[in-house]
């Protein structure tokens, strides 16, 4: 049971052994120039466009961007401040804490998951579409509706919170709660991809092992524990791998949620966001510069440790 | 002999018809999954419905502290402000330009990019294809300013090139590609060879059309992304006039003299057609999302 990143399985045996000589050196020197037709736009393109860039967004985090444009040497002071700055740990934690309600989220997709593929379940690609629809809807677009289910005045959540005798916070203009309302989101668009997922991996558990645990009288949250779950394991840990790596990317949401000038964003804001506001608002570029390059030792540490860990819970037979 | 083998049979038969008889008890049990699906699928669908009833509604309505379920009169002429008082039209040519640009651009260059890494022989190629992968594991913050810089100097600011550039180009889609060529039989290239054919005759009728199924994954994944795409816009596009629509929805956010109604209106429209093209291609987009694992 190994999980199924991509469509590739293996790769094509080259040739059969006769036709070995004709598909070496000759036919190296046949596609002659044509390799080059087909593969020199997109390198070009690659190279400008994200080699180039990300080379040179290495470089400007060493330097210190004057007023008026121009970038000078500075040395490690970029990484320095960096470390120093409040502002940098607030973003930390807001995208830890994002990301942590995010990740709430997978257990509960593996256990939808596992209903919508009850086998012989009725309207089960009408579920698929309804628990998918968020994720493929614009989320600039779902934030804007958002901020008036939970408008503090006027919501219909603190509506429904004052059913229960419950006075609902202000939630998008209180520092705390504009954080859960994003992560909320977060967590209600991301649920869809994840059970998703999930479900492609249901679907390699051969259903043989499901008649025989029912033979051996195993009710099924028993077999939800005892065979579901273990042959699950390499699905979850990717979706893990991919919830979180996206959640590190915070932006959109928070930025179209709660608004860009909105007075709690210093206290709410992601690592993105702080670098989006350094890099374009503050022109602080350098400096962006630098932000961009601690997410990116982030999601590269997390990722490296996730798949440590990986070793110890994910059944790779 | 006859007799165990029917015992046997017998036994098998039973043990049959339990599997059969529980079976049927799971059956008369999907009302609980159904409920808790229904539930939950409710709870996914509501702010989608919530904001179709908004659009309807009066600014007034919207904000009555007690919600409003059903207008007392539907407003349609909510979507047609949204015309007169947004640049709503010239966003849309916007975002239907970009996403058109883009998605065609990478069908075209990630093909033959992705073609000739799985099954060209050239200098380099290996060295090259690492290169280019290893942008998949680099945050889009990292080129972000750079690609600022680029499309600046070039002029390009508050201009379609300046949004539609980088995203012509994609290391995911290459390798997508590159995978469903690598995994196509070798012998029908050969027999074209033999007969003949250039390489470009033997990509374009033979390995293209094969590799059908992997395209509209590409398509699909482009159109969603691009569409709905936020940070690189906002920062290339200055101009209301010059954003596509999620760049032009998130600034209309923080100004307070649009009303509620006419926004729900405009934001439901900007979604709509790859909401309209998820609900028509469903199975494909679904299926195409799983497999390829990433946007």
């Amino acid at each position: 049971m190994t999980i199924k990143l991509s469509p590739s399985r293996s790769v094509p045996s080259i040739a059969a052994p006769g036709t070995r000589s004709r598909r070496g050196g000759a036919a190296a020197r046949r596609d002659g120039i044509w390799p080059w037709v087909f593969v020199l736009p997109l390198l070009a393109g690659v190279g400008l466009f994200y080699i180039w860039p990300i080379l040179q967004t290495a470089y400007f985090s060493f330097t210190t961007w004057g007023v008026f444009g121009g970038a000078t040497w500075s040395g490690l002071n970029n990484y320095l401040r960096l470390l120093a700055d409040p502002q940098l740990y607030t973003a930390l934690a807001n995208t830890l804490i994002y990301t942590g309600i995010v990740l709430l989220g997978v257990p509960l997709a593996v256990w939808l998951a596992s209903l919508i593929n009850t086998p012989g379940l009725r309207f089960a690609s009408f579920y698929r579409v309804l628990f998918f629809l968020p994720y493929v809807a614009m989320p600039t677009a779902v934030a804007l509706v958002w901020r008036i289910i939970f408008n503090g005045d006027f919501g219909i959540l603190n509506h429904a919170l004052s059913i229960f005798g419950i006075r609902g916070p202000f939630w998008i203009s209180t520092p705390g709660f504009a954080l859960v309302a994003v992560a909320v989101v977060g967590l209600w668009s991301s649920l869809g991809f994840a059970m998703i997922i999930l479900g492609a991996g249901l679907k390699n558990i051969p259903p043989e092992l499901y008649e025989a645990s029912e033979l051996d009288g195993a009710s099924r949250a028993r077999q939800f524990r005892s065979v579901t779950v273990p042959l699950l394991t390499p699905s979850i840990f990717f979706v893990l791998i991919i919830t979180i790596i996206s959640s590190f990317q915070l932006f959109d949401l928070l930025y179209a949620l709660l608004g860009s000038k909105n007075p709690v964003m210093p206290k709410t804001m992601s690592l993105v966001f702080y670098f989006y506001s350094q890099g374009f608002v503050s022109n602080d570029k350098g400096y962006a510069a630098a932000i961009a390059m601690f997410i990116f030792l982030l999601i590269g540490i997390v990722t490296v440790w996730q798949f440590r860990l990986q070793r110890r819970w994910v059944n790779n037979d | 002999m006859t007799s165990t083998a029917t015992g046997i049979s017998a036994v098998r038969n039973r043990a049959l018809v339990r599997t059969k008889r529980s079976r049927g008890r799971r059956g008369g049990s999907h009302v609980l999954v159904h409920i808790v699906l229904g539930l939950g699928g409710l709870l996914m669908a509501f702010p989608f419905i919530w904001q179709i009833i908004m659009s309807l509604s009066t600014n007034a309505e919207v904000q009555s502290v007690v919600p409003t379920f059903w207008p007392a009169q539907l407003q349609w002429q909510n979507y047609a402000a949204v015309f007169d008082r947004l640049p709503f039209l010239s966003q849309l040519g916007t975002s239907v330009l970009v996403t058109t640009i883009r998605t065609l651009a990478q069908i075209i260059l990630c093909t033959m990019a992705g073609y000739a890494f799985a099954r060209m022989r050239f200098f380099g190629r290996t060295v090259l294809l690492a290169i280019v992968l290893s942008i998949l594991l680099v945050p889009s913050q990292v080129y972000l300013i750079s690609q600022y810089q680029i499309v600046q100097s070039f002029g390009w600011l508050n201009t379609l090139m300046g949004i539609v550039a980088p995203g012509l180009f994609s290391a995911f889609g290459t390798f997508l590609m590159r995978t469903a060529f690598l995994n196509m039989p070798a012998e029908l290239e050969e027999a074209a060879r033999i007969d003949g054919a250039s390489p470009l005759q033997t990509f374009w009728s033979i390995m293209l059309p094969l590799a059908r199924p992997s395209i509209s994954v590409l398509a699909i994944t482009t159109v969603l992304w691009s569409w709905n795409e936020l940070l690189w816009p906002l920062v290339v596009s200055t101009y209301a006039n010059a954003m596509p629509l999620s760049a032009g929805l998130a600034t209309l956010a923080s100004d307070v003299t649009v009303n509620y109604p006419v926004l729900m209106a405009a934001s439901l429209m900007a979604m709509a057609p790859v909401l309209i093209m998820f609900i028509a291609l469903q199975r494909r987009v679904i299926d195409g999302l799983a497999s390829s694992g990433l946007k």
